[in-house]
Formats: C-alpha cells, sequence, structure tokens
C-alpha cells in the first residue's frame, strides 16, 4: 500500500451531506438496511441455512418412513399427507433458535458500538436480523413443499389456502424468533443460546399434534398439547392444506403471535440495550 | 464560556467494584482538537463511551453539542462519529457494504450513500480494497474503514479512541494528518492517547487522566512546562565510560537543576529547555573524547510525565517492573 493521500477534507466535504428532511418510514428502511446486512453474511456462509433446507428434508424423509408404516395404518402416504403440515410448524419453529445463536456472537463485534452511535432506532438491528429471517423461513416453506410433493404429498385444498397456510407459519416463525432473540441477549454464549432453546423449542414441537393425534395421548399430556402454541399453528396449517376447522386455530395461532410480540420484542429490546 | 461543544460535569461511572470514573470534568470548544491522555485503564474509553451514548454516566452530567447525553441521547447521536479502539466494522462486508450501509442508516438514499463511500474510499486510500471484505484487511487498512465510516454522516464531532494505537510510525503521521484537516473544516475532535508527543503534535488543549480522575488540564505548552519539555537521551559507545557521561551531564545546565537520569538501560537522560544547550554538550562530548552510539531529543514519554505529575510511575509499568 501506498501511504494515505491527505487530500484536504474541504473537498471531501463537498454536498450531497445528509437530507435536511427525514425521509418517511425511516425506521423500516434502517431495519431492511440492516436486514440486508445479515443476509450478505448469510450469502457468505451458507451453512447457516443447513437448518431450513437439509433438515426439514432429512426429518421428512426419516418420521415418513420410519413412523409411516406403523402410524399411518400402513399407508406412508396417508401419513406423509398427515405429516408434512405439522412438520412445517415443528420445523419453522427450531429453526427461529438459530438467530439468538447469531446474534449472541454478533453483539460482541465492534459494528454494534457503531450502530449504536448512529441516530437510528435503538431497536433496528434487532427488527433486521428478524426481518432477514423472513427469506430463511420462506425457503423452508419451499423447500418443504417441493420435497413433499416429490414424496407424493398433495394439498386437498387450493393454491389460496396453502399460500395462507405458509403465510401464517412464517407469521408465527417471525414472532417466536423473539423468543430467540431475547434468550440471545441474556446468555453469555451461542452455545448457551442454542441449550435453552432447545429446551423449550423440543417439548413444544413434540408436545403437540405434530406427529400422532391428541386424542392418543393421555390426558394430562392432552391438555399440555391442546394449549401448546405449536398445536394450534399445525392445526391452522393441516386445515388450511388438507381441508377441516380452521377458523378456530387461526384464530388461537394468531392470539399467540401477538402474545409472544407484545411480551418478548420489548424484553428482547431491553435485555439487548443493557448490554453493554 | 460559549462556544463549548463538549461539557462534562463530574462524570462519574463504576463497573461492579471498579470504579472507571471518579468525577471527572472535560470541555472541548468548537474546533478544536482536545486530547485526553492517560495509560490503560485510566478511564479514557468509559468517558468517550459515555459522551457517545454508549453508556449511561451512573453521576454527573454532559452535553454533546448542547444536548444532554442522558436525556436527549437521540440529539447527541445526529452530530457524532465515532472511532472505536478496536475497528468498529463489519468484518463480513466489503469495504464498500459498510460505508453504503451507514450511509443508508443516516438516511442518505442509496446513490448518495454510495457516492459518499467511494469518496471516503479514494481519500483514505481504501478504493482498490473496496470491494475486498473487511475481515482481509491489515489493521491500519481497517482503522481507516473504521475513521472513514465515522465520517459518513459529517459530524461535527468526532470521538477517536486511540486512534493510532498499534499503527506503524509512517501511517500515524498520515493519522494525525487527517485529524488536523478534520478540525480545518470546522469539526470538534476529542481523541484518546498514550502518547504526549501524539497529544503535543495534535492538541489545542490535553487533559490528563489517572485512575478515573483528572490530574492535570492544560495547554500542550503549558503541560510541557510542568513537566519539563524536552527530554536528550544519550547513549555511551562504550558502556564501560557511563559514569563519565553522568559525571559530564551533571555539569550542564537544566531547567530546575535536575539531575541526570540514569535508566539502567545503558542511557542517560537530562531535560533540557531546548535545542540550544545541544553544541554546548556536544563540545563536552568531545572534550571527554566520549563516543555516543545514540543521541536524542524527545518529549517526556507518558510515564515520565506520570512521573513529573503523581510522583509515582504509571500503573502499567508498575505492573511491567513486578
Amino acid at each position: 500500500m501506498t501511504t494515505m493521500t491527505t487530500t484536504p477534507a474541504s473537498r471531501v466535504s463537498t454536498p450531497p451531506a445528509r437530507p435536511a428532511a427525514r425521509p418517511r418510514f425511516r425506521g423500516l428502511r434502517h431495519a431492511a438496511v440492516l436486514a440486508k446486512r445479515t443476509l450478505i453474511k448469510i450469502a457468505r456462509t451458507p451453512e447457516q441455512l443447513i437448518d431450513v433446507t437439509l433438515q426439514p428434508i432429512i426429518f421428512l424423509l426419516l418420521f415418513t418412513y420410519v413412523f409411516g408404516g406403523a402410524l399411518g395404518g400402513g399407508s406412508q402416504h396417508d401419513y406423509l399427507e398427515f405429516l408434512l403440515p405439522g412438520l412445517l410448524g415443528q420445523t419453522i419453529a427450531m429453526s427461529s433458535i438459530s438467530i439468538g445463536q447469531n446474534m449472541n456472537g454478533d453483539i460482541a463485534k465492534g459494528v454494534f458500538d457503531r450502530f449504536r452511535s448512529l441516530p437510528i432506532a435503538r431497536s433496528a438491528p434487532l427488527v433486521g436480523a428478524v426481518l432477514a429471517e423472513f427469506f430463511r423461513y420462506l425457503l423452508l416453506c419451499v423447500i418443504m413443499i417441493g420435497f413433499g410433493y416429490v414424496l407424493g404429498f398433495r394439498i386437498a385444498t387450493n393454491p389460496m389456502a396453502l399460500l395462507a397456510a405458509l403465510g401464517i407459519a412464517i407469521c408465527f416463525a417471525l414472532s417466536f424468533a423473539w423468543v430467540s432473540v431475547w434468550v440471545g441477549m441474556k446468555v453469555r454464549t451461542p452455545g448457551a443460546v442454542q441449550g435453552v432453546m432447545f429446551l423449550l423449542v423440543l417439548p413444544l414441537s413434540f408436545g403437540s399434534n405434530t406427529f400422532v393425534k391428541a386424542s392418543t395421548m393421555p390426558g394430562w399430556l392432552q391438555a399440555f398439547v391442546n394449549v401448546n402454541p405449536i398445536s394450534h399453528l399445525v392445526s391452522a396449517v393441516r386445515g388450511l392444506m388438507l381441508g377441516g376447522p380452521v377458523a378456530v386455530p387461526v384464530a388461537w395461532t394468531f392470539a399467540w403471535i401477538a402474545g409472544l410480540l407484545v411480551v418478548f420484542f420489548p424484553l428482547a429490546l431491553r435485555a439487548y440495550i443493557r448490554r453493554t | 464560556m460559549t462556544d463549548l461543544v463538549i461539557e462534562a460535569t463530574g462524570l462519574t461511572k463504576s463497573f461492579g467494584e471498579t470504579r472507571a470514573l471518579a468525577g471527572v470534568n472535560l470541555a472541548a470548544r468548537r474546533g478544536s482538537v482536545h486530547a485526553v491522555l492517560g495509560p490503560n485503564g485510566a478511564g479514557k474509553t468509559t468517558a468517550i463511551r459515555i459522551l457517545a451514548t454508549l453508556l449511561r454516566p451512573d453521576g454527573g452530567t454532559a452535553r454533546v453539542n448542547g444536548f444532554d447525553v442522558r436525556r436527549e441521547p437521540e440529539k447527541v447521536r445526529d452530530s457524532i462519529g465515532l472511532t472505536g479502539q478496536f475497528a468498529s466494522v463489519d468484518e463480513d462486508l466489503t469495504g464498500m457494504q459498510n460505508l453504503v450501509m451507514i450511509g443508508q442508516l443516516l438516511d442518505l438514499s442509496k446513490r448518495a450513500a454510495r457516492e459518499r463511500a467511494a469518496e471516503l474510499l479514494d481519500w483514505f486510500d481504501l478504493t482498490e480494497a473496496a470491494n475486498r471484505m473487511a475481515k482481509n484487511y491489515s489493521g491500519g487498512m481497517r482503522r481507516r474503514l473504521d475513521l472513514a465510516a465515522s465520517l459518513v454522516g459529517r459530524p461535527s464531532v468526532i470521538f477517536l479512541d486511540e486512534p493510532t494505537t498499534g499503527l506503524d510510525p509512517a501511517k500515524r503521521e498520515d493519522m494525525w494528518d487527517v485529524v488536523r484537516s478534520l478540525v480545518s473544516d470546522g469539526s470538534t475532535v476529542l481523541l484518546t492517547t498514550q502518547y504526549l508527543d501524539e497529544a503535543d503534535a495534535l492538541a489545542d488543549e490535553i487533559t490528563v487522566f489517572n485512575h478515573g480522575k483528572v490530574i492535570a488540564h492544560d495547554t500542550p505548552n503549558g503541560l510541557k512546562r510542568v513537566v519539563g519539555g524536552q527530554r536528550l537521551t544519550i547513549r555511551p559507545a562504550d558502556p564501560a565510560r557511563y559514569d563519565d557521561l553522568l559525571v559530564l551531564l551533571a555539569h550542564v545546565d537544566t531547567p530546575g537543576g535536575r539531575a541526570p537520569e540514569a535508566d539502567g538501560r545503558g542511557t542517560v537522560t537530562i531535560q533540557v529547555d531546548g535545542d540550544e544547550v545541544l553544541p554546548d554538550i556536544v563540545a563536552r562530548l568531545r572534550a571527554a573524547g566520549l563516543a555516543v552510539d545514540e543521541f536524542s531529543l524527545h518529549l517526556p514519554s507518558l510515564d515520565e510525565v506520570f512521573f513529573t505529575l503523581t510522583g509515582t510511575r504509571s500503573q502499567d509499568t508498575e505492573e511491567v517492573a513486578a
């Protein structure tokens, strides 16, 4: 490298200066800029996509062919029809674990000092990171449905209902991600985030109606399954893909989405602000 | 008193048991360079982080550009740029992506952000590296990118936390030139440093920190008057003649009549008023037939400043010596 050229700063300081008027939707723009940052980082390390690409394929294969014979009354195809909507709900909740892990490592880096010194909302880096998750969840949906179709899965309703099902699943995951962000801000290491989140997600995803109908379980477990948000999500997605009652599980799912946001967004933000 | 851009009074901050700041006052006039001088752990970084609204003080008040850092942090952030001790850039992004991101976060349009980024990359001689990831930059390049990132929004107050630590001497001078040109543009710069020569070269005023307290505040000339101006260090070519050198130098007139200091590393240091005394010393050396390996005029080191101001060596040296 040659030595730095020391042009008089006056040349550098010519306009355009910062706009006098603040643009509309500033907060959203900032979040979008920071979401793009996350996406660039994901593109540089595609391993970060394993949980939304390979993992759903492996789960779909394993559960269909390991359990399908026993649980589907001998027909793996029937079980696949039952399983896939449930598995979508389960894996999308599981894939929200990684955001807390990534943010836990990311926040220790110097660039967060820069964000804190800029005139942007304190929440912008967090909202940006969660927005970037949208693309991961979308990818998961495409892979799950696409691979399901290869295995013989068919929706019994219509494409609009399918889109609605995927939309609800993504919305749920985006709000559930705040739990992960909060944990990510609270614990010390990325590994600990994973540990805590697995403890939370595992009972929620298996203690649900994902793999078998709740009616086959003992009463005390049914009580848990029936309030489990993942069960509501799975029922909603299943109803929208295969037909059947939809209104009640969709309403419950949105109630959970709102509840998770109201509780965990402020908690995550507060934990982020306090973490120095 | 009207044009103070940075005004801090009685700042305190503790981290658990550790008292990082124990009541610190700071004031910087618009368009000036203010240096905070002190060893590691003196509280310099904590003070900068409070003024840049990254940390809340436990006590005391601070205003930047007239805005209270506690009550109006958003307004403070509107006019400041911060360059941290550890480069605050995103390692996985290229130099260009880093600067464009900051520009867009400062509400520049994508195009304006790109133009501003290109301009800064050019100024900091990073154009060639613009599309390489910052993790592949050298330490000096990362520093420059970091400084460029803090200048994207043309801040009127710039905080530089040890901007030259770890840079080689040539890059250090470049950084000094950058600081000077920022001030010539009307910005105010608050920088921290461990080097008196850096503070002397750049600052209009110097505040010396030790253990979270201000132990001196003066202009560079005022501070040098107190700590004794320049030092002359001489190393005899023949170590056996070390004592002869000590005796010889004891006869030289020094400010305050202080005795030559033997540092035990084969050199002798005396305080001098300026370079007028040098011909006399050279003549004495020649008359005595004393050949020298080293004959250097320099400002006191931080260690020497602290020795003069506090009567003890700075804490770092204690640790090294222990």
